[in-house]
């Protein structure tokens, strides 16, 4: 795809820069791709690139999906009504109610947002043309994280009290005196700034890897078949691995999405009740 | 453009402008979410929830309705049978009773009427038995006038008329006699 900047810092780039005979594996600049639009505003650099409008396109269609969801809403849902209902549904109930309790309700709508947002743009790591998930750029699993840390301190906050908050963050209640020396550090890093860092991570990794792994298999099965020697028979292996890890790929678009949801219900509960 | 590509190579460090898309991307899905999605979706909840619940209590109170109604009728039933039992019963009592009037009336009245019929066929035969004496005197001096009014007339119609007068005699006494005795027999 990108041969051209295989120059850069790279094991196998720089294996592949040897000669232009040899397999040249995709490299970090798969997530660079050349900008469509560039400009500058107060400043700061904005690059329109293919994962951008891939990122409008998913969430464009994300929200078309669900206005068409309910556009007409009746007791007896359509078709259209029914899938928006039962994706909301799975939110509203088994994460805003269920992870986080009777006071979850309220954040139902956030959650719902959060995982229809990362559901879509997951998606487009194996949806034909786009095929790269913007996820896989950690800007913006990081974008959600941040959101995701600042509404969870606050609801902490709100509901708890300041005081209150930071010191059941701090000294975890029933934790032995001595023990504190351990724990303090380790819960105050834990909630402020691990969460949210293990949270954009995770997403951003899985995403990441698994558009590495897909597009490893994809140009070794091109490259096999254009070697020009006995080594094409290998390229159907190739081929059936790089289906495979799209189911897997597939697997891993829902895992992620609802495993982010999962995880900020998790920290919406601890910030809505008081420790015990 | 090598420079700024060299520079933001590393994937863990985001360019600012990314994060500023991201976040106005994720906002706009936020805002339309929040503010229409889950709003008719909730809604829809409540209406369906109200739907099936209301429909579930109109349910019961019908059912509940229709169970009193039931019982008000078994009640209304029983008593009824009740009520009939006991007016059979008092009718039965009350026809066993007439019928007991009745049958003793009857007997009453038969016995008068007997006694009565039994006193009038007495009267009637010692009527008769006065009148057929009364009779038989005046016929027998009837007879005598006769006998004695005829015996200067031929010798046979004398003797003509005086079997006639016995034979006369004869039919009277024995049809009297008959009749006195088969009244007597038939009174009794």
């Amino acid at each position: 795809m990108t041969s051209s900047a295989s120059a850069l810092a790279s094991v196998l780039a720089a294996e592949g820069s040897g000669g232009d005979d040899g397999f040249q594996a995709p490299t970090v600049q798969e997530f660079y791709p050349e900008p469509i639009a560039e400009f500058d505003l107060f400043g700061i650099a904005f690059e329109i690139t293919r994962i951008t409008l891939i990122l409008w396109v998913a969430t464009a269609v994300m929200i078309a999906l669900m206005v068409a969801a309910v556009r007409k809403p009746s007791i007896v849902p359509g078709k259209m009504q029914f899938i928006g209902e039962s994706g909301y549904s799975l939110i509203r109930d088994g994460m805003a109610r269920d992870v986080i309790g009777p006071k979850g309700l309220p954040f139902a709508p956030f959650l719902a947002s959060l995982f229809f947002f990362i559901l879509a743009n997951n998606a487009m790591s194996i949806v034909p043309f786009a095929q790269i998930s913007p996820m896989s750029k950690f800007a913006f699993p990081l974008v959600l994280a941040v959101i995701v840390w600042i509404v969870y301190n606050w609801v902490g906050i709100r509901e708890q009290g300041a005081a209150r908050y930071f010191k059941d963050a701090a000294v975890p209640p029933g934790v032995p005196i001595g023990a504190l020396i351990l724990v303090t550090p380790i819960e105050l890093l834990q909630v402020f700034i691990i969460r949210p860092f293990t949270l954009a991570v995770r997403l951003f990794a899985n995403m990441f890897a698994g558009h590495m792994l897909l597009a490893v298999f994809a140009l070794g099965t091109v490259y096999l078949l254009n070697v020009g020697n006995f080594s094409i028979i290998f390229a159907p292996f190739s081929f059936l691995m790089a289906l495979t890890m799209t189911f897997f790929e597939l697997l891993v678009i829902v895992l992620q999405a609802y495993v982010f949801t999962v995880l900020t219900a998790t920290y919406l509960n601890g910030a809505v009740e008081p420790a015990h | 453009m090598n420079i700024l590509a060299a520079e933001s190579s590393n994937p863990l460090i985001p360019p600012v402008g990314e994060i500023i898309v991201g976040t106005i991307t994720f906002a706009i899905l936020c805002f339309v979410m929040i503010k229409y999605v889950v709003p008719r979706f909730e809604q829809v909840f409540v209406a369906r929830r109200e739907a099936i619940e209301g429909g579930i209590e109109r349910a019961e109170a019908m059912q509940a309705e229709a169970k009193a109604a039931l019982e008000q009728y078994r009640a209304q039933l029983a008593e009824a049978r009740g009520e009939a039992a006991q007016i059979r019963d008092a009718a039965r009592a009350e026809g066993q009773q007439i019928l007991e009037e009745l049958r003793a009336q009857a007997q009453e009245e038969s016995a008068r009427i007997v006694a009565r019929g039994e006193e009038q066929l007495a009267a009637q035969r010692q009527q008769i038995v006065h009148e057929l004496r009364g009779q038989i005197g005046t016929l027998a001096v009837d007879l005598a006038g006769r006998v004695v009014g005829e015996s200067l007339a031929d010798d046979a119609r004398r003797s003509g008329t005086v079997d006639r007068f016995l034979a006369e005699l004869d039919g009277m006494a024995a049809s009297g006699a008959g009749r006195g005795a088969t009244v007597a027999e038939s009174n009794r």
